[in-house]
């Protein structure tokens, strides 16, 4: 073997590449300070720290939705389903507020079928191995028909998101700090230490990055799976929460149009849409920027389907230029 | 070493031997057959009155999502998939039906040539962002999906539009008896105009070589990337029938894709088509999607919500898929 | 040059391919007349496999140039290829199983009557065009694809092992058909490891090593001899004296195994394998490629499930469903394929606590002090270079597979099985890996090494087993098993014979039909050898 047993010398071009695989933080910081830039081109005086404030917050659901597939993609998986079931819990917790148990029952149901929901995901895809897209592309719609007929059903009881709910999702303390970050924060700690922590997490990446490889190890990926997927659900309904005091809305179609800038702020955070590289710093800067980004869409006036489209093609780019650069020959 | 040769290919085919392997060979069709003859025997038992209109009713409403299901089973035999068919089909029904709206039938036929190519077109996207960028095909085709419904929502923000008369008298009442409904015949016929010759040519063949192994495929000469292309190129053109049947039998486009992706990979897999590619035709996804229209249908008399109608097509979607995924495990351990 | 390069049918000269760091072929050069059958040989690694993916178009060489009949060939594909007049035969028939033959054929564009006809010659006469390909047996499906090789009329056809695990009468009706292209426009490049085989139909053969041409030889009665000289080259290099010699102490018969197998099988592959492993042993397993091994290490490992037979731990039978059950019972495994062993995206910390984090109740936070002692011991222990710790793929190949060793040796060995640990990596690095299985050894664990390079196991090994056609044919003590005779015993040659006439005669009576030596050959071969290849017998330099 000609090749020095130590490390292969880098030229500059591999520097950079190294630092979008491994550091993709740094370049994305970067990208969004820009952004912001032309935001302030775009609409002189409208950068200021209630602005700031306001995007953090329209983020924060978001970046809780992409948690999901973060941890997800890691395994070389995705969750379509975050969507229906983020909106479900939402609208169920809405319905049940005046339940005997209150708000905090409300909630606590909401997502038990929540987990439900993410356990028969996690069955069919780590037991029955079938492709996480259309597991969870089909179990979004059997959420979604579920909520319907949940909305006729409680019609007559009446429903309104909980004041709790609201104040933590829209609340903004000093008019710059979303008191919603009450709950982000402890769950991007909970996620980072998870995966930089814990067996756990370890697995998460072994399992995307090389399947064969955890199995010879003696990881039982069916376990990892079924308990991931349940976790997911359960993150999506946090975000329903959330989204749902944020509006001040609670509608069997809340989050649909969230579902796609999730994946697109996983996918720009750096996580590999094929498994194994990634974490959830570089997501969350991704939700921010796609915030930020879609902010800047309006101000230019852009039409929603624009967004759409600019979104998709984000995507596509982007699973391809993280495919080059990583591909060593 | 073993001693003796195993057993060759049988050569005498008698009559019985051949209907024997014939049904072998068929078992997931036929058995898919009598599940249909049997929920059509439980309509008719659930209604009395189901007869000719509604048989003319049901085909038109089938006929879209037999074209989607065409679209996705040859997508899925080359070894590949697309969901962004619902979404083509929304665009290429929206330009369709805004070119139409009143405008002279002569132009009709122009726009729904013009569409045709539109389809091919977007298939041809896909496929050639599948095969240079080597994103796995599910990635890229969710991705796209949403390029081309934001596109249809550009071309048009609200449904609207209009079709040339000739083409929606293509898929509403009779042809020659009136339990011929002339939308089935019609989407048959042009299934059938492309797919026989398809499945017959070379083209046909190595789509089915590549889904069902590659590494033989490219041995026997197949080149795979042209034609992993082509089989998208299909699906897109297929993708395009749909749409502008979806304009026909609306009269209208709308911009908001339907469930179409779904189920037509719900139809696929249930018309025994595997996910693995390499494996089925045609024939089975669209017995397929009469049978989940029929039960779509039944649960409506029974009086069902019809929010539980999309539970139970989403709950059907899984299961068949599940058992599919069993079936294959077992075949490969076993 | 005694022969003009018009008059060969077949040419390819310094041929050379490198993966990555990793060469596969140096200068592989091949010349085949028309009316030729000629034998490729080497020994595992050799380079044959890449010469013929080269030539058959499915890989692309760096450098060399291949000519038929004197034109250029440019095999971009096997179509192309296939168009330049080069058609093969693999051992794995390259029918698509999801068509029927009829369709096979005409995905090939080949006609269905000369198809009939060579099926005829081959002896499956009855075939039914309509049959589904995984349907049929691999056993007809290899002589389907042959005989629609045939029809198509190529001038070169190449053979890849295709008569591996053939069933006895129908490798014979192969054989014959292969020998009457003797003579005729044509030529056939024959790979196989059976000598008898070789012996039988093959006119001359090319011997690579190390990815090099480094002979040719006219096959004759007695040339066995030669052709195994060739494969074998210098005996005894470099490495013998860098390495402490194999531990000598001799286990007890009464010792409870560690592991033993039992009439082990598995499919068609794997047929009857036993042995024992004692604790403090190594015991070497050395078989030509496809023998069976493979499924075995499989079963060891807890990744498929035997057929047939049972295994022992430690004196108690187990029944691996997966790689933890292995695991658990003491049974680690270090695979040849690095690519199927590690995450490659992730760094060299977490590839060795990997197996620390793999069970349930290990899910939960990792202390990551005593992690660091693991590893760091272990990294000691292998001394691996961790410079481009952050991802493992950019650590060189003997780094990597340090890495694979080190995942089991942080928490402690004690039956260790390791399918050709060695394979492709620098001789540096062999040498500690050597190293390393004796000290594993000599703390009392038990090893279990298959490997393909045959010098290692008289350095490494107390004694080896030889795998042949999915069953044990020969024990060798760690004296007995210098390369000659363990190549002799992997191609199930009797170690003192000139010509194996023992196995001829077993061929023949397990083939009823007339033997295939009498086909006279009308041997279109002059006494002089084309010079490409007739001088080559320089030991080309190590490539380490």
């Amino acid at each position: 073997m000609s090749a020095a047993a130590g490390a292969i010398p880098r030229s500059g071009m591999s520097a950079v590449r190294a630092l979008f695989r491994d550091q993709p933080i740094i370049p994305l910081t970067g990208l969004l300070v820009v952004l912001v830039l032309v935001m302030e081109l775009a609409s002189p005086g409208i950068v200021r720290p209630s602005w700031a404030g306001v995007m953090l917050r329209t983020a924060v659901p978001l970046a809780i939705l992409a948690g999901c597939q973060t941890l997800t993609m890691l395994t070389g998986g995705i969750d379509l389903s975050v969507g229906a079931v983020a909106s479900m819990v939402g609208f169920v917790t809405a319905t049940l507020i005046h339940s005997p148990g209150g708000v905090p029952q409300a909630i606590a149901v909401a997502l038990a079928a929540a987990a439900l929901a993410g356990l028969i995901t996690g069955i069919a895809v780590g037991v029955f191995r079938v492709h996480p897209l259309i597991v969870t592309l089909g179990m979004s719609f059997v959420v979604l028909g579920l909520a319907n007929v949940w909305q006729l059903q409680s019609v007559q009881t009446g429903a309104g998101v909980p004041d709790v709910l609201r104040t933590v999702g829209s609340g903004l303390q000093l008019d710059i700090v979303p008191n919603s970050l009450i709950v982000f924060v402890p769950i991007v700690a909970v996620i980072l230490l998870v995966l930089r922590r814990t067996g756990y997490g370890r697995l998460l990446y072994a399992i995307g990055d090389n399947p064969v490889a955890a199995r010879l190890s003696g990881a039982r990926s069916w376990q990892v799976l079924m308990v991931l997927y349940v976790i997911s659900a359960l993150l999506a309904g946090v975000a329903g929460l959330v989204l749902a005091g944020l509006t001040n809305t609670a509608s069997v179609s809340l989050a649909d149009s969230s579902v796609l800038p999730s994946i697109a702020a996983t996918v720009i955070g750096g996580t590999s849409i094929l498994g194994g590289r990634g974490g959830y710093g570089g997501t969350i800067v991704g939700a921010v920027i796609l915030t930020v980004l879609s902010a800047l869409l309006t101000v230019v006036g852009l039409p929603e389907p624009t967004r759409q489209i600019v979104f998709g093609s984000i995507i596509v780019l982007v699973a391809a230029a993280y495919n080059r650069v990583t591909a060593e020959t | 070493m073993s001693a003796a040769a195993p057993p060759l290919g049988a050569a005498q085919a008698r009559p019985l031997d051949t209907l024997v392997a014939f049904t072998r060979r068929n078992a997931w069709s036929i058995g898919l057959i009598a599940v249909l003859v049997g929920l059509l025997l439980f309509t008719k038992a659930l209604q009395p009155r189901y007869g000719p209109i509604t048989l003319q009713g049901l085909a038109t409403s089938v006929q879209p999502l037999l074209l989607a299901a065409v679209a996705q089973a040859i997508v899925v035999i080359s070894g590949g998939i697309d969901l962004s068919i619902g979404s083509m089909m929304a665009l290429t029904s929206v330009v369709s039906a805004s070119l139409m709206a009143k405008q002279s039938e002569e132009v009709g036929v122009a726009v729904v040539l013009g569409v045709l190519l539109l389809g091919i077109a977007l298939g041809a996207v896909n496929g050639a962002v599948v095969v240079i960028t080597r994103v796995p095909d599910i990635v890229v085709t969710l991705a796209m999906s949403f390029v081309w419904a934001g596109s249809a929502l550009l071309v048009r923000s609200a449904p609207g539009g209009g079709a040339a008369s000739w083409l929606k008298s293509l898929v509403v009442g009779p042809l020659a008896n009136e339990w011929i409904p002339k939308a089935a015949v019609v989407a048959l016929v042009v299934v059938f105009v492309v797919w026989i010759p398809l499945s017959r040519s070379r083209l046909g063949l190595s789509i089915y070589s590549i889904g069902s192994d590659r590494l033989a495929a490219f041995r026997s000469g197949v080149s795979v990337g042209p034609t992993r292309f082509a089989a998208y190129v299909m699906t897109g053109l297929f993708s395009a029938l749909a749409g502008l049947s979806l304009t026909a039998t609306t009269g209208i486009g709308s911009p908001v894709p339907g469930p179409y992706t779904l189920f037509s990979v719900a139809a696929v897999v249930l018309g025994g088509v595997s996910l693995a590619g390499g494996r089925g035709g045609v024939f089975g996804p669209i017995v397929a999607v009469v049978v989940l229209q029929l039960i779509q249908t039944d649960l409506t008399f029974l009086r069902v919500d019809s929010n539980l109608a999309l539970v139970a097509q989403g709950a059907i979607l899984i299961a068949v898929v599940m058992v599919g995924s069993l079936i294959t495990m077992r075949r490969s351990r076993g | 040059m005694t022969v003009a390069a018009t008059d060969l049918l077949l040419e390819a000269t310094g041929v050379a391919k490198t993966y990555g760091a990793v060469v596969a072929l140096r200068s592989a050069s091949l010349a085949v007349r028309p009316g030729e059958v000629h034998a490729l040989m080497g020994a595992n690694g050799a380079g044959k496999s890449t010469l013929v993916k080269i030539l058959t178009g499915a890989v692309r060489p760096d450098a060399g140039t291949i000519t038929v009949h004197g034109r250029p060939l440019v095999a971009s594909s096997p179509a192309a290829a296939r168009r330049g007049g080069i058609v093969s035969v693999y051992q794995e028939p390259a029918l698509i199983p999801d068509l029927d033959i009829r369709s096979n054929l005409r995905l090939t564009a080949t006609p269905i009557e000369p198809f009939r006809n060579w099926l005829d010659q081959l002896g499956v006469a009855d075939l039914d065009l309509s049959a589904l390909a995984r349907r049929l047996p691999l056993a007809t499906l290899r002589v389907v694809d042959l005989a629609r090789a045939l029809a198509i009329e190529p001038d070169v056809l190449m053979l890849d092992e295709m008569t591996a695990a053939l069933p006895a009468n129908l490798t014979e009706r192969v054989l014959e058909v292969i020998g009457r292209q003797r003579g005729g426009e044509r030529c056939v490049v024959f790979i196989s490891h059976r000598m008898i085989e070789i012996g039988a139909v093959c006119d001359r053969a090319t011997v690579l090593r190390e990815g090099a041409t480094v002979g040719v030889v006219d096959v004759t009665p007695g040339s066995e001899n030669r052709i195994v000289e060739l494969m074998l080259g210098q005996i005894a290099e470099d490495i013998p004296d860098a390495v402490e010699q194999a531990s000598t102490h001799v286990t007890t018969a009464d010792v409870v195994p560690r592991l033993s197998a039992r009439s082990l099988g598995s499919g068609a592959k794997l047929d009857d394998v036993s042995f024992d492993l004692r604790p403090g042993e190594v015991l070497g397993v050395v078989a030509l490629e496809g023998q069976g091994q493979d499924e075995l290490f499989d079963i060891l490992a807890g990744m498929s499930r035997p057929t047939g037979g049972s295994v022992t731990v430690d004196g108690s039978p187990v029944a691996f469903r997966h790689p933890a059950d292995a695991i658990r019972a003491g049974v680690v495994y270090v695979a040849a394929d690095r690519a199927e062993a590690l995450l490659m995206q992730r760094s060299v910390r977490e590839n060795i606590a990997l197996p620390l984090v793999a069970r349930l109740r290990r899910w939960g936070p990792i202390n990551l002090g005593e992690e660091r002692r693991i590893v760091d011991g272990a990294i000691q222990t292998l001394q691996i270079d961790t410079r481009a710790k952050g991802e493992v793929r950019r650590l060189s190949g003997g780094n990597q597979q340090k890495v694979t060793i080190a995942r089991w040796v942080a928490g402690g060995v004690r039956t260790m099985i390791c399918f050709d640990p060695t394979r492709g990596i620098d001789i540096g690095t062999k040498r500690q890996i050597y190293a390393l299985l004796r000290d594993l050894a000599a703390a009392g664990a038990a090893i279990l090494l298959y490997t393909s390079e045959l010098k290692e196991v008289q350095l490494v090994c107390d004694r080896a087993i030889v795998i042949f056609g999915g069953k044990v044919v020969r024990e060798l003590s760690r004296a007995e098993a210098d390369e000659p005779a363990l190549l002799r015993a992997a191609y199930n040659l009797r170690s003192d014979s000139e010509l194996p006439e023992v196995a001829v005669a077993e061929i023949v009576a397990q083939a009823d039909g007339t033997p295939v030596e009498a086909i006279e050959s009308p041997d279109p071969a002059p006494p002089e050898r084309p010079a490409a290849a007739a001088s080559i017998s320089n030991p080309p330099d190590e490539p380490e």
